[in-house]
């Protein structure tokens, strides 16, 4: 699904944030990024969902080389993903319905042929009474669980999730993380950026650990 | 009750709703562009609507001179000057093709040179050439014929076509109409640019929008069409009212000219002004022009938004 081959990563002149990373991300597998601060978690997720190109190395997603697809191609590929991003993202002017249903907008789905889906969803996570509420109005789980929503209404392949759990206390940390297996065993390969030590005892999983710019896989 | 008919239960305010817009029309500088587009569509309007009615003059008076030809007499010593007029307007008369032919007597011959040489005039000491005017039908009379038998018959006379007056009119009406698109291409030029320094304004706002849409999957087609939907409404409205206030500005010309009509105030207005009544094709340019900026608006948005996410990429 994901291969990664002696990757690296450099911002500008500077110097490599990433180093040499050759791992493997299979289908429906379950893993944890965890490091310190400033580590290359984020550099490395960014590549992950083709936000950045690797300076050197190759990657491949879905059996593509990002390095040559063209733009189209990559929101194609961009549309298996699914990404939950630590300070949501979501649009403000937007209902909670409005952006969880965003994804499949895109794809140019009419809406009548969505809306019982993307309602299903928000009761599943827990929004079914913040249906038609915009963002600013909503608790930092609840727009955490808008953003799952939203990664997930189009049934990626593929979810990374960065820092999930950073803005939630255990209890909902502990409900998101039972999410993720959910999707997981539905057949979502499952990549969760954290370094929340506690969430990942809850579940024992293959654990990539970035240190310095290099990874470190535990399986 | 199920997740399912909770769902459905909730549906009916989604359809009640509708999807609302990804992009908010209040992140864009609307009423800005709307006033500038407003303003650019007024003058290319006026413009357009300056360019048909010259046009539509020209063409008047070039057809009103084509089918006037005249006879230049002139007077030598020795030589009877009214028998040589009436032999060259009988020469004319006789040519197929004319319909009417008339002789301008020596007091209408000074009447016209009144305004230089003033009243009081005795004519008979002067050499003023005697002029005829032959009025042609449908069927233009073959001239060269005609001049070649002048020539040969009446010794003093010339036949003036007034085929360099229409050659200026030509060339004036081509100029007149040139400069009229020439503004017209500058003012969407500048509008072009107003929506290119708008669009990039509101791509800049709405960037984390775009960068949301990015990573759900959107295409470069489907962020340029959110873009350009906006800008499309502001490019018609903008373009609905300045090309609306022209089309009523040239409407109240016309009922003003009409109203004058037989007034003593008629020939100095039309002096002043020309005739401003347009025709149907003047209104239907402008209201062209309005679908035109309209379209104009769009795609350069569209362009726009296409060229900053490609340099986003």
């Amino acid at each position: 699904m994901v291969r990664f081959e002696n990757v690296g990563l450099r911002y500008g002149l500077g110097p490599e944030v990433l180093r040499d990373l050759t791992f493997r991300l299979e289908p429906h597998s379950f893993q944890f990024l965890t490091g310190p601060s400033g580590a290359g978690k984020s550099s490395l997720l960014r590549l992950l969902y083709l936000s950045l190109k690797p300076t050197r190395g190759l990657i491949t997603l879905f059996g593509h080389d990002i390095v040559t697809l063209s733009p189209d191609a990559m929101a194609t590929l961009r549309r298996r993903i699914g990404i939950v991003f630590q300070d949501f993202r979501l649009l403000d002017h937007l209902s909670t319905y409005d952006n969880v249903a965003l994804p499949l907008r895109v794809l140019g789905r009419d809406e009548a042929s969505y809306r019982a889906e993307v309602i299903e969803l928000l009761h599943w996570v827990g929004l079914g009474e913040k249906i038609w509420s915009l963002p600013p109005v909503l608790s930092g789980g609840e727009k955490q669980r808008a953003a799952i929503a939203r990664a997930v209404i189009a049934r990626p392949q593929l979810l990374l999730a960065d820092e999930p759990t950073g803005n939630v206390d255990p209890t909902l940390a502990r409900r998101l993380l039972r999410l993720f297996l959910e999707l997981n065993k539905s057949g979502t390969s499952v990549l969760i950026a954290t370094h929340d030590i506690a969430l990942m005892d809850l579940y024992d999983a293959r654990r990539l650990v970035l240190h310095e710019g290099r990874l470190h896989v535990y399986e | 009750m199920t997740v399912e008919d909770q769902a459905m239960e909730q549906a009916a305010p989604a359809e009640a709703r509708g999807p609302a817009p990804i992009v908010p029309s209040d992140s864009i500088a609307g009423t800005a562009l709307l006033a500038v587009i407003a303003i650019m569509t007024f003058l290319a309007a006026l413009t357009l609507g300056a360019v048909v009615l010259v046009r539509a003059s020209a063409a008047e008076w070039q057809s009103q001179i084509a089918r006037e030809v005249t006879i230049q007499v002139r007077p030598a010593e020795g030589r009877d000057t009214e028998a040589e007029v009436r032999k060259a307007a009988g020469l004319a008369l006789a040519a197929p093709g004319v319909t009417d032919v008339r002789p301008y007597t020596r007091a209408e011959s000074a009447r016209l040179l009144e305004p230089w040489l003033g009243t009081g005039l005795a004519l008979e000491e002067l050499p003023v050439p005697r002029l005829i005017v032959v009025k042609t039908g449908a069927d233009a009379p073959d001239l060269a014929a005609l001049r070649q038998q002048l020539a040969r018959e009446v010794p003093g006379a010339t036949l003036d076509d007034h085929r360099a007056w229409v050659g200026h009119m030509r060339a004036m009406a081509r100029s007149a109409v040139a400069a009229g698109l020439g503004v017209l291409a500058l003012v969407l030029a500048a509008a072009m640019l107003s929506v290119t320094f708008a669009t990039r304004g509101a791509m800049s706002t709405n960037r984390p929008i775009v960068e949301v849409l990015h990573f759900v999957g959107a295409k470069h087609a489907f962020i340029a069409g959110e873009f350009q939907r906006h800008f499309l409404l502001l490019g018609l409205k903008g373009g609905a009212i300045g090309g609306g206030v022209a089309i009523l500005l040239f409407f109240l010309a016309g009922a003003l000219g009409r109203w004058l009509r037989g007034s003593a105030g008629e020939s100095q207005a039309t002096a002043l002004f020309g005739s401003l009544a347009l025709g149907p094709e003047g209104y239907a340019a402008i209201i062209g022009l309005i679908i035109l900026v309209g379209a104009v608006t769009a795609g350069t948005s569209r362009l726009t938004v296409h060229r900053t996410l490609r340099a986003m990429e």
